[in-house]
């Protein structure tokens, strides 16, 4: 997505969806000064969409306030992308959206029309892992394996941008995706070991 | 899940279900579908204490999609809520702590007031701010540091004294200093959620984040009047927890009142800022340690102080005193734990409770006596190491601290420690050393296994524990191919359901210890029942006893010569048996009637770390964590779990806090933007370390949990070696650039 893109689809995400993000993130004042009754759309429309998610096309109804994580794990049965937080910080829900990374809690569905969409359920050919789910399951980069899901696509995406050249380059790369758990150390051994590969990611 | 496919079959030492968590296939609780399922989401206070005078839920109900807002206004009767008479005084029988939707009090700020139920997630959260609640306020009190100077406020909570109390006043070197900790909150990355289906008038089905379905399913019987066995709990992953899933919240029984209530499945499903008030944290902790000692290091008194939260409604005590009275040798040490109720929910067990903070002042005091004496902190603590608990005289079953500090003194390079802090230069950065040691109970409970061999050679194994995140099937099937001696590729854990055989819940570092032994129990019957058919099916079996036979790699024979074999698939179509299907009940404690021995696991950290000199900047270099909790079942995953206990320590020490507002008495920072923990730019090269000695004495397999002791001590060592870099001493975390005295850049 270009830079304009993101505005455009940022500024929508904010208009359109400020009852949503409101309730997240403001303290009690902003809530009075937001008037809510007035920015929740009633009676609420739902819209045509035309997704490529991981090669198959759907073609759906939604809501026009539901987030593209929300479609995919509530609408869609495609639960492997996580919900962590829903405000953006944790990057549990990441996808590729267009070949391009975005925490799917922060973009709108409708805002995705047309476009390609690859999640964590796209990546293995049957029982053949992904290269990258493959040094996962080796350096046992996952314990609870929650926040796994948007560490590999994150870590797809940070080869695929050529940000993988040493150790403190992944870190910086990853800061985005949390994992509680504590196995930083064993997912950037597992995307360096990738990298080194030189497997197509 | 408790199918018995061996679609994947992982290497050597890899984590049994890697491949459904790195697939996107493992289902979550929140992930569950169910037809006609209904959203709910908790409407919560905006004042910290009082009532709610007056509720309006018209606009929400005229809000699309809204099926019902429930408060203690229309909230169907718990019998939990208001037990019989004859249950009353029963444990167990009256839900334990906050009745949601029950009445209108207000105990803290962000408490569920009301439960909108709506068709959609989007619907319930659009309706969500219509819900307009009227209060009587009251003065609430949620300022920790204020409320504990008032002696009125705080509640005994148990106080302990061997020898003389105040001891280390009269000691040639003692120290006296005062230690802090903030409110620490779990933040597990899967947020807490439930799924209730009634499937019928009596019959519960629920989904739901437990790090426990047996206590889950108990609860929740109880709560609603049904007997255990029409309640299943199924909680197949766990994304996390830390033990903020050891008990039901409000969030559980309110999805299943309102299921009941609309007669249709309901999620409830927490937000992240909700998963800072309404699924426990550790509470703020304030700490006083004397400690003194002889001029060669002996300990002469050590006294331990600790006040710490709770909430109005519920006491939370946990063990932060405890270490200080066996940890080392020392003759006199006197004990005093109190509590302070606040106007906040309740505090829970997290990782390490007690003994996390406990150690973090203890190993601190240890480190600050240490420079006084002008003696290594290594060596202060190796001339007060005993194998005699001083606390209840009994031995250490085993206790290797003394292998821990050699491994940690040189895989840190603890020789290039400065002597003097703060004189240890590289370029414009301080560079230190510091240590600090944890100590953690180690036992066994009960636990029940069923193991089902088939004739196709599969074996299932099944307890009704939850696994959230240490790799319970993965231990649970290496400790089965031990015992079985057959490939663990045919061998497969089934958990998170409470209608499997009964299991602990996970905590308290005791899953390894009690479920794996119930799993060597059932393989040891499962060999015996083996024989015994071989004898019974096959004629050069006749007539021999079981001691005679041997059962290894998926074979039966004779043990003396190893002549006979058959294979145990070939034996059970021979005996026209599909299966072999037993369970055990394996007992907890010890089997011996006198316990005549003491059991912990321990743990010993070391840190390095560089402070920046002229912006404060704190760096971490280097970390070595030792280990000593028996026997290792599965090196990749405990060395993973270790691994955790020092990330999670790196937030503890160097970023994690929850504040609050008090005037308000609203979470300031329920957020991962706001409330900050380890990422991945914070962690440095972490290298474990495991003595990896069984200890048989506590169970059969050997084995102790690493779970709580990884994070233990942790805290202190970060300390300890910022103070040897910089020459200053923190005594309140989290270690900032500003408690260092640089200013905010």
């Amino acid at each position: 997505m270009s830079q304009k893109l993101l505005q455009e689809s940022r500024r929508n995400f904010i208009t359109r969806s400020a009852a949503i993000a409101a309730l997240y993130l403001a303290p009690p004042v902003f809530l009075k000064a937001a008037a809510i009754d007035k920015v929740v759309p009633l009676p609420i429309e739902k819209e045509k969409l035309a997704l490529e998610i991981n090669g198959k096309a759907y073609d759906i109804m939604v809501d026009s306030r539901s987030s593209l994580l929300d479609t995919l794990r509530e609408q869609l049965n495609l639960t492997g992308t996580k919900k962590g937080c829903d405000m953006g910080q944790c990057g549990a829900c990441m996808v590729l959206v267009n070949g391009k990374k975005v925490n799917a809690c922060l973009a709108l569905a409708t805002d995705n029309n047309g476009n390609k969409i690859t999640t964590i359920e796209g990546l293995a050919k049957g029982e053949q892992l992904h290269p990258m789910q493959e040094a996962f399951v080796k350096h046992d980069a996952m314990q609870c394996g929650y926040c796994t899901p948007g560490q590999i696509m994150s870590g797809i995406a940070c080869i695929r941008t050529n940000h993988a050249n040493n150790r403190q380059q992944v870190k910086d790369y990853m800061e985005g995706n949390i994992c509680r758990c504590g196995c930083y150390q064993n997912i950037v051994d597992a995307i360096l070991e990738v990298k080194k590969s030189g497997k197509p990611v | 899940m408790s199918d018995n496919k061996f679609f994947f079959s992982p290497a050597d030492d890899d984590r049994a279900d890697g491949f459904e968590k790195v697939t996107g296939s493992a289902k979550f609780t929140a992930e569950h579908t169910l037809p006609n399922l209904a959203y709910g989401l908790f409407v919560c206070s905006t004042i910290a204490k009082g009532s709610v005078k007056n509720l309006d839920t018209s606009k929400a109900l005229a809000a699309p999609g809204v099926l019902d807002v429930i408060s203690w206004q229309n909230c169907p009767k718990v019998p939990g809520y208001d037990p019989a008479p004859e249950n009353k005084n029963k444990p167990g029988f009256e839900w334990r702590g906050l009745k949601v939707l029950h009445d209108n009090k207000v105990r803290f700020y962000g408490q569920p007031i009301a439960l909108l139920v709506a068709d959609s997630f989007e619907n319930a959260m659009g309706a969500l701010s219509l819900v307009k609640a009227e209060y009587d306020k009251e003065a609430h009190e949620t300022n920790f540091d204020k409320a504990r100077l008032v002696d009125a406020n705080l509640k005994a909570a148990g106080n302990y004294k061997r020898g003389n109390a105040s001891a280390y006043q009269t000691a040639p070197v003692f120290i006296e200093a005062e230690y802090n900790i903030p409110v620490e909150v779990h933040s597990p990355m899967e947020m807490h959620s439930t799924i209730a289906v009634w499937e019928g008038a009596d019959k519960l089905l629920v989904y739901d984040k437990s790090q426990g379905p047996k206590g889950t399913q108990t609860g929740l019987a109880r709560a609603f009047g049904l007997p255990d066995k029409n309640v299943r709990v199924i909680t197949e992953y766990v994304g996390g927890a830390f033990g903020n899933a050891l008990r039901s919240w409000l969030h559980v029984p309110a999805a299943v009142i309102a299921a009941k209530k609309l007669n249709r499945p309901v999620k409830v499903l927490l937000t992240r800022p909700q998963m800072f008030s309404l699924v426990g944290y550790r509470p703020q902790c304030w700490q006083k340690i004397g400690i003194g000692a002889d001029k060669t290091g002996k300990l002469l008194g050590i006294s331990h102080q600790a006040i710490s939260g709770t909430s109005r409604y519920e006491e939370f005590r946990e063990g932060i005193v405890n270490a200080s009275k066996f940890l080392y040798a020392c003759e006199n040490v006197d004990t005093d734990y109190k509590l302070l109720p606040l106007d906040m929910s309740t505090p829970t067990w997290m990782r390490g409770p007690g003994e996390v903070t406990g150690c973090y002042a203890l190993e601190s005091a240890l480190d600050e006596l240490s420079y006084k004496l002008k003696m290594d902190p290594v060596d202060l603590r190796i001339k007060n190491f005993t194998d005699i608990n001083p606390e209840n005289n009994l031995p250490w079953s085993q206790k290797n601290l003394l292998e821990c500090y050699a491994a940690g003194v040189e895989k840190i390079g603890w020789k290039n420690r400065p002597k003097v802090p703060g004189t240890a230069k590289d370029k414009e950065w301080l560079v230190g050393y510091g240590m600090g040691g944890g100590v953690f109970g180690a036992g066994k409970g009960n636990a029940s296994v069923r193991a089902l061999l088939k004739n196709d050679g599969s074996l299932l194994l099944q307890c009704a524990v939850s696994d959230m995140g240490p790799g319970t099937s993965t231990s649970m099937v290496l400790v089965a191919a031990e015992a079985m001696q057959m490939p663990k590729e045919k061998i497969k854990f089934a958990l998170g359901d409470s209608d499997l055989p009964s299991g602990p819940s996970q905590g308290g570092s005791g899953t390894t210890s009690t479920v794996g032994s119930a799993v060597n129990l059932a393989c040891t019957t499962l060999k015996t029942r083996i024989k015994e058919l071989a004898i019974q099916t096959i004629p050069a079996f006749q007539n021999l006893k079981t001691e005679e036979l041997e059962v290894k790699n998926e074979t039966v024979f004779l043990l003396k010569d190893g002549s006979g074999k058959m294979g145990i698939k070939e034996l059970l179509q021979k005996a026209n048996k599909p299966s072999i299907d037993l369970t055990v009940d394996s007992v907890g404690g010890n089997s011996s009637k006198e316990k005549k021995m003491t059991s912990n696991s321990f743990s010993v950290h070391f840190v390095k770390l560089r402070v920046h000199s002229k912006t404060g900047e704190i760096q971490l270099t280097k970390v070595v964590t030792c280990g000593d909790a028996g026997k290792i079942i599965s090196e990749k995953t405990a060395k993973s779990q270790m691994m955790g206990g020092v990330v999670g320590g790196i937030g503890m020490a160097l970023k994690e806090e929850l504040t609050f507002n008090h005037s308000t008495g609203a979470i300031k920072n329920a957020s991962f933007g706001g409330y900050h923990v380890a990422l991945h730019t914070d962690i440095p090269p972490i290298e474990v370390f495991f003595t990896n000695k069984p200890d048989n004495y506590v169970n059969e397999i050997g084995s102790k949990g690493v779970g709580e002791i990884s994070l233990i001590g942790f805290a202190a060592a970060v300390t300890n070696a910022v103070y040897n870099a910089t020459g200053k001493r923190v005594r309140d975390l989290p270690i900032t650039k500003e408690k260092l005295g640089f200013k905010n850049a």
